[in-house]
């Protein structure tokens, strides 16, 4: 073994393969989209360049930083949400009655396409007949809110439908995490005469913080390339109020068949992505 | 050496093999022979989904079936998606010039980008061998750019409001003449409980009929069109008012609460299911009011249909002017290997869909309609008539104007039933926009 990977020619035929691919399905294509974002290109005729002019747009566009706005909130709900995740988990890695249930019912939702979610969550924000709607109906509330169709609580209203999507998947790592936090130490700790509260948060959460770490940045950059759910429950709607970057890339790019365009909102997707993965890497000190 | 020239050689295959597993992917495009049985596939891809739209999928299917028995050397591989996955899929497919052989599209301002970026074959051969004098006067001409016809016409569609005749008949209301009585049947019902209209301004779309007709109304039947071909602006004080119009309806509860996050097919869900009065949608809606078989006859017997009433002092004080317009035509792909083959398929479709839409399915097709002697619901052969007697039909502002324009109007007429922009910020977005497509 030592002879093969002291060949570099056997270390270049490794690592080729994958980087072959990743070079042609993900590389490229980025380097595209910023060279698209140079056009002006309906996606269909003859493409024009116009040098950077379509990324001094996107500086100037007020919608654009809108949508950049709504992801980035998007980003703190998740992070914020994360926290819940941690807390039932702590409780799920605790030996209670019944542990094994609750873990299975945080999952499903993971099972189901984001399509069958938004669709679902549909149903239950209807205004009229939804299930939220009807039980305050129920309970004498004439006007109930109207979730997706009011411009001031759409946003947050496809944010609860998000956190719900992606509980399982956060909860099932911080949980295998914690299962692995080793028994002595707790039991030293309990000795010691530290309670519940104290253990969590002085033994198990310092313990898995490196995996904590990676989950947060998990959590922001799924949120702020977040795209279905979204598209498929309000279309960025009512106006702009639910507009995120992606769902804002796609509507120019496909929306309008402004290609040029809507490469360069991609890219500038991608930029504040780096960067703010970047940040968040230097004041989390993962590099380490 | 010999170690690193089996070294290369091997990487070279691997190169050679993704680049052609990359490639063989974006080759495969429309048309190609899948299954290797000889024959020839044609894809065909429509948006008549059969659960939504079943009068219109059914014909399809035994149309093409009829195809495949007279051409036994032809298999059409169909593809159904709903209209907005349908509009989004084109796009997809028309960047990377994938386009299925045959398929449906909108007129005007959606077909205009396929037609000129050589998406789409010209078809004036076609309609000239099969088609002479056939179509509705007007139709083909939406079709057409720079002299050349891309798409043989399908539909021909006029809007209405259609009304539930037992809620008004139950609170005495009856079919209004003017706007100022549409309002009053709203106040009327709005006290008793029952939602005046539903409308799903979520899609854009749906609620822009409600703006167009008071536009057509107040402004005169041309303005619109006028502010395509920019001879008036969007800000005129007509089409202000027009979308204060609008927000006045809004503001009294006209419409169903929350239909901001409605799409059309939830909107129509409140009209079927009798728990609003009105819906104001085009003639495509029609199968369901007159044959389908998803819909309960009882109902059917419950739908009447009034044109949009006229406005005090407005200038377009013709009720028989109406909004409308072509709605999907059949085009044939210009990168079809078939492409003989589909121009054929996509005459025959037409052909038979104008022959048997009508009795068979009831619906309007845009070719002419020999009404003598017809097995068909009452209300077909009103509309049939009204169509005939129309002084004026205004396409649709979003078919006319470019993708651009259209998808920013949808945003516009979302944010305007939801309060979100003032009728002049309205006016006002719309004008630049057109400025800025002017400018191009």
């Amino acid at each position: 073994m030592k002879n093969v990977m002291s060949n570099k020619v056997a270390i270049a035929l490794y690592v080729l393969p994958s980087l072959l691919l990743v070079l042609f399905l993900i590389y490229i294509p980025i380097a595209l989209t910023g060279y698209y974002g140079l056009m002006d290109w309906d996606g269909v005729g003859q493409m024009k360049f116009i040098g950077l002019e379509n990324y001094k747009e996107l500086i100037h566009d007020k919608l654009f930083w809108e949508s950049t706005w709504h992801s980035v909130l998007l980003a703190l709900f998740s992070v914020l949400s994360l926290v819940g995740y941690l807390i039932v988990s702590l409780v799920l890695a605790s030996k209670i009655k019944g542990a094994n249930v609750f873990r299975k019912i945080y999952i499903i939702p993971m099972l189901m396409s984001s399509v069958a979610i938004a669709q679902l969550w549909i149903k239950i924000f209807d205004p009229m007949n939804g299930l939220i709607n009807s039980l305050f109906m129920m309970l004498g509330v004439e006007d109930p809110p109207l979730w997706l169709a009011d411009p001031n609580m759409a946003l947050y209203s496809v944010f609860v439908p998000i956190v719900w999507q992606y509980a399982g998947f956060y909860i099932i790592i911080i949980y295998a995490a914690l299962i692995n936090v080793p028994q002595e130490l707790i039991e030293a700790a309990r000795i010691d005469g530290a309670n519940a509260f104290q253990i969590a948060y002085k033994i198990k959460v310092p313990l898995i913080s490196g995996v904590l770490k990676v989950l947060i940045i998990l959590a922001v950059v799924g949120s702020l390339k977040y795209f279905d759910l979204i598209y498929v429950m309000t279309g960025g709607g009512p106006g702009h109020a639910t507009e995120v970057m992606a769902s804002y890339m796609y509507k120019e790019a496909f929306g309008k068949f402004n290609f040029g365009y809507g490469s360069a909102v991609g890219f500038g997707l991608l930029v504040i992505s780096m960067g703010t993965t970047w940040v968040i890497q230097k004041l989390l000190n993962t590099n380490k | 050496m010999k170690k690193k020239a089996l070294a290369l050689l091997a990487l070279f295959t691997l190169m050679i093999g993704v680049l052609l597993s990359g490639c063989s992917s974006s080759s495969e495009s429309a048309g190609e022979d899948k299954s290797g049985d000889g024959k020839i596939h044609l894809k065909f891809m429509h948006d008549w989904p059969k659960g939504s739209s079943t009068a219109y999928y059914n014909l399809v299917e035994e149309i093409i079936k009829d195809y495949e028995a007279k051409n036994p050397n032809v298999v059409i591989d169909v593809e159904v998606l709903n209209p907005d996955q349908y509009r989004d899929k084109l796009k997809v497919l028309a960047a990377s010039n994938e386009l299925p052989d045959i398929g449906l599209t909108w007129s005007n301002g959606f077909a205009e980008p396929y037609a000129t970026g050589g998406q789409f074959a010209p078809l004036d051969d076609v309609i000239e061998k099969e088609f002479k004098d056939q179509f509705v006067p007007g139709t083909v001409e939406s079709y057409s750019f720079n002299g050349k016809s891309y798409a043989l016409p399908m539909e021909m569609n006029i809007t209405y409001v259609f009304y539930n005749k037992e809620i008004f008949k139950k609170y005495n209301l009856e079919e209004p003449k003017t706007f100022e009585d549409l309002k009053n049947i709203g106040k009327v019902l709005t006290e008793n409980g029952v939602i005046p209209a539903t409308v799903g301004s979520k899609d854009g779309w749906p609620a822009s009929m409600w703006f167009m007709y008071l536009a057509d109304r107040i402004g005169g039947p041309t303005i619109l069109t006028d502010v395509i071909q920019g001879k008036v602006k969007m800000s005129d004080p007509a089409i202000v008012k027009a979308a204060e119009e609008v927000q006045n309806l809004v503001d009294m509860g006209f419409f169903v609460r929350g239909n901001t996050a409605f799409s059309n097919d939830d909107a129509k869900g409140y009209f079927l299911n009798e728990k609003a009065a009105m819906f104001l949608t085009a003639t495509w809606e029609l199968p369901n009011f007159t044959t389908s078989p998803d819909v309960p006859q009882e109902f059917k017997e419950k739908v009447g249909y009034f044109k949009f009433p006229v406005y005090e002092g407005g200038k377009g004080t013709d009720i028989n002017s109406y909004v409308g317009g072509p709605g999907l035509g059949a085009f044939v792909a210009e990168n079809s290997k078939h492409k003989e083959q589909a121009k054929d398929f996509a005459a025959y479709l037409v052909k038979e869909w104008g022959k048997r839409s009508v009795e068979g399915a009831g619906i309007l097709p845009a070719t002419k309609v020999d009404t003598e002697g017809l097995d068909v619901p009452q209300m077909y052969l009103d509309v049939l008539n009204d169509i005939n007697n129309a002084t004026n039909i205004t396409t649709w502002f979003d078919t006319q104007a470019s993708p651009n324009v259209a998808e920013l109007h949808h945003d516009l007429m979302t944010a305007l039933f939801g309060k979100q922009v003032t009728p002049e910020e309205f006016a006002k977005q719309h004008d630049d926009a057109l400025a800025k497509e002017a400018k191009k």
